[in-house]
């Protein structure tokens, strides 16, 4: 075992769990999707990103880009959530936040998946 | 991506994440320590307030408690974040100024930018190996011919010093070993603009490695190799370089020239002269008793070519090896008396042929003391003696690089120079006397720029065409006819002309031309370019040839056609 290897496998799907538990819930009803949630995503997100930055295999660079997509996400909404007028979140608002971090969650599916192909093609 | 930005990537993964940790952190702290706002109602930060405040405080920019004054708890927190962050961010700085300090890096740098420039060059390019004194001379007169180079040597300083030469051209020039073959690729070798690889480097064992890499990697380029022995030559051509240059053989060989035809050995030196040097007067060593000071690979080779012509040699040498048919004298050759003992009072000749130009000037000052009458031959080892060697003038001076570095231009600029070359050998003294007198009344004495035409469709696209037609007489005289004043002759002569299996000489200027013909100019490089319009432009080749002066136009050229409308 490899202490390396745990850490990166353990940020990659802690970014995929926490993105998940934020987007779950009703689109639009902004009980359902907590900020806290919200920002731990963000940051496991930028840490999962500077992790893969390096690697110089074919896996390396669909890794590092589907964690740069996450993040592009995620800064989007991060944006739209910062913009929004005197801090009051609305429907529509809480809308596209929701949205765009469910795209975020799509990266983050397909990273986590390869880090389990990687796994199994490695036959140690 | 980019090599360089991704060894700056992984080597600062550690202290990015430390930073986006203690941002995390503080960020959460921040938000819920609650403050108080102007009418004492509690209030908390938002995220992005947070943000903004770790920013400014974690780079030490510090704009002060935005966007309200902090409370004591929210103060207490700051203090701890303040350091954290300060930290972290000191970590991060430290580490990117390390990374720039790190050799390792900064041949990452130097390599992707070396890289760029070489794909960047658009033009011809030759890839010289080694920067020594022979890459260099070999450099400067790639340069002075208006030719594109690239450069790697494994000595930094070699490599520095190219940009004190003074040349016309921004050199790409590495610090990289020759011998991998990616170093190689990494200097163009594999791209198509690559014209040739001179491989210089003093090392035999490189240069042959460099001559197989490049036959594997890419065998439409020719390679030029430099050798110091007769065995690394062999292994060399062997191994498929085009051309290998033994600087001490190719001496030998003209030496032995020069004392069977000086004219011929005058004239071969005149043509394969560095651009800007001038036709020497006549210089023939004299049959004779020669003395040879030294018997290194310099003296055997030279040794070499006086038995060839038969001629008695006497070896100077202070190891005293024994050469079967040949007196060997034990001694530097440096004193009188070992001189005596060779006896240089009645000696034709003398060559110092030690690899030390100090010893080797002192035995031809020496020698000429004893014989005033003695014709001197000295090997020059380094160019830093040019002074020297000048003020002391011998009859002859061997500079191993200006040899080598003769050799590769003109087997560079064209492989039919090496063919007359070759016929020039073999020719007796009159003949090469004539050659030199029918070249020089046209040309002048500065040392020629040789090329190459070819009347096919792509060199000589206007003569092809004439040829092609049954009324359209073309001689070799017309090629050397100026397209601005057609009664003024250009300064280039035809020294060969090949057509199918023949060869011809010298050829007659009246000799009609056919197509497919080659043919090999001498001359002025201001008549290589003025000789263009003759093979490529219609209309110029028609007032040069004919002396029709023919309107551009193709209105003009109905309203003047004979028998138009």
């Amino acid at each position: 075992m490899n202490l390396e290897k745990v850490i990166f496998a353990f940020f990659i799907i802690l970014a995929a769990t926490l993105n998940f538990g934020f987007v779950i819930g009703e689109i639009d009803n902004p009980l359902h999707h907590h900020v806290w949630e919200f920002f731990a995503a963000f940051v496991v997100n930028v840490i999962a990103t500077v992790l893969k930055f390096g690697d110089r295999t074919q896996v390396g660079a669909t890794h590092l880009a589907t964690s740069l997509v996450a993040l592009l996400q995620l800064c989007a909404a991060a944006l739209i959530w910062a913009l929004a007028p005197g801090g009051e979140i609305s429907a529509e608002t809480m809308t596209s936040i929701v949205s765009l971090s469910a795209g975020a969650l799509m990266a983050n599916v397909v990273s986590v998946v390869i880090l389990i192909v990687e796994t199994t093609l490695q036959r140690r | 991506m980019n090599n360089a930005v991704l060894v700056a990537l992984r080597r600062l993964r550690a202290p990015i994440v430390l930073l986006v940790l203690v941002f995390a952190v503080g960020i959460v702290g921040l938000v819920l320590i609650p403050g108080t706002d102007e009418a004492g109602r509690p209030w908390r930060m938002s995220i992005f307030d947070a943000l903004y405040f770790m920013s400014y405080t974690a780079s030490t920019i510090g704009f002060g408690e935005i966007p309200r004054a902090f409370s004591t708890p929210q103060r207490i927190w700051v203090t701890l974040v303040i350091y954290a962050s300060v930290i972290g961010w000191a970590y991060l700085v430290a580490n990117l100024l390390s990374l720039a300090q790190d050799r390792a890096f900064r041949a990452v740098l130097e390599t992707g930018r070396f890289r760029r420039r070489v794909h960047a060059l658009r033009e011809p390019f030759y890839l010289v190996c080694g920067l020594g004194e022979t890459g260099t001379l070999v450099g400067r007169a790639l340069d002075a011919l208006g030719l594109r180079f690239v450069a790697i040597d494994v000595s930094e300083e070699r490599v520095q010093e190219l940009d004190l030469l003074d040349l016309a051209q921004d050199v790409p020039a590495m610090v990289a070993n020759a011998r991998l073959p990616e170093n190689l690729l990494a200097a163009g070798l594999a791209r198509p603009e690559c014209r040739g690889v001179l491989t210089l480097t003093n090392d035999d064992q490189a240069n042959l490695a460099v001559a197989i890499s490049v036959r594997l990697l890419n065998p439409e380029v020719p390679v030029v190799a430099r050798a110091m022995s007769r065995d690394a030559t062999a292994n060399m051509l062997s191994f498929g370089a085009d051309h290998v240059i033994n600087p001490f053989a190719t001496f030998g060989e003209y030496l032995a020239i020069a004392i069977k035809s000086p004219g011929s050995h005058r004239l071969m030196s005149w043509l394969t002269g560095l651009p800007g040097t001038m036709l020497k007067p006549e210089t023939a060593p004299p049959r004779g008793r020669w003395i040879v000071c030294g018997y290194g690979r310099f003296g055997s080779e030279v040794v070499r070519a006086f038995r060839g012509l038969d001629l008695d040699v006497t070896i100077v040498d202070p190891d005293e090896p024994t050469v079967d048919g040949l007196r060997v004298v034990r001694g530097l050759g440096t004193e009188a008396a070992t001189l005596e003992a060779a006896g240089a009072r009645d000696a034709a000749g003398i060559v110092a042929a030690t690899d030390d130009d100090v010893s080797n000037l002192s035995i031809v000052v020496t020698a000429r003391e004893i014989n005033p009458g003695v014709f001197t031959i000295v090997r020059q080892n380094l160019r830093a003696s040019s002074a020297l060697f000048t003020a002391y003038d011998a009859d002859i001076t061997m500079v191993s690089s200006e040899i080598i570095a003769n050799q590769c231009l003109a087997l560079l600029q064209t492989p039919l120079l090496a063919r007359f070359l070759g016929i020039v050998r073999n020719e007796d003294d009159a003949w090469a006397d004539r050659a030199i007198e029918r070249l020089q009344a046209r040309i002048g004495a500065e040392a020629p720029d040789v090329w190459r035409v070819r009347m096919d469709s792509i060199d000589a696209p206007a003569c092809h065409e004439a040829l092609g037609r049954d009324d359209y007489p073309l001689a070799l005289a017309d090629l050397c006819r100026d397209c601005a004043d057609r009664e003024r002759c250009l300064e280039c002569v035809p020294m060969l002309l090949v057509r199918g299996s023949e060869t011809l000489v010298l050829p007659d200027e009246a000799l009609q031309l056919r197509r497919g013909d080659t043919v090999l100019f001498a001359g002025r490089p201001a008549a290589r370019a003025a000789q263009r319009p003759v093979l490529r432009n219609v209309n110029a080749r028609d007032y040069a040839v004919r002396g029709i002066d023919r309107p551009g136009g193709w209105i003009w050229q109905r309203m003047t056609r004979p028998g138009g409308r």
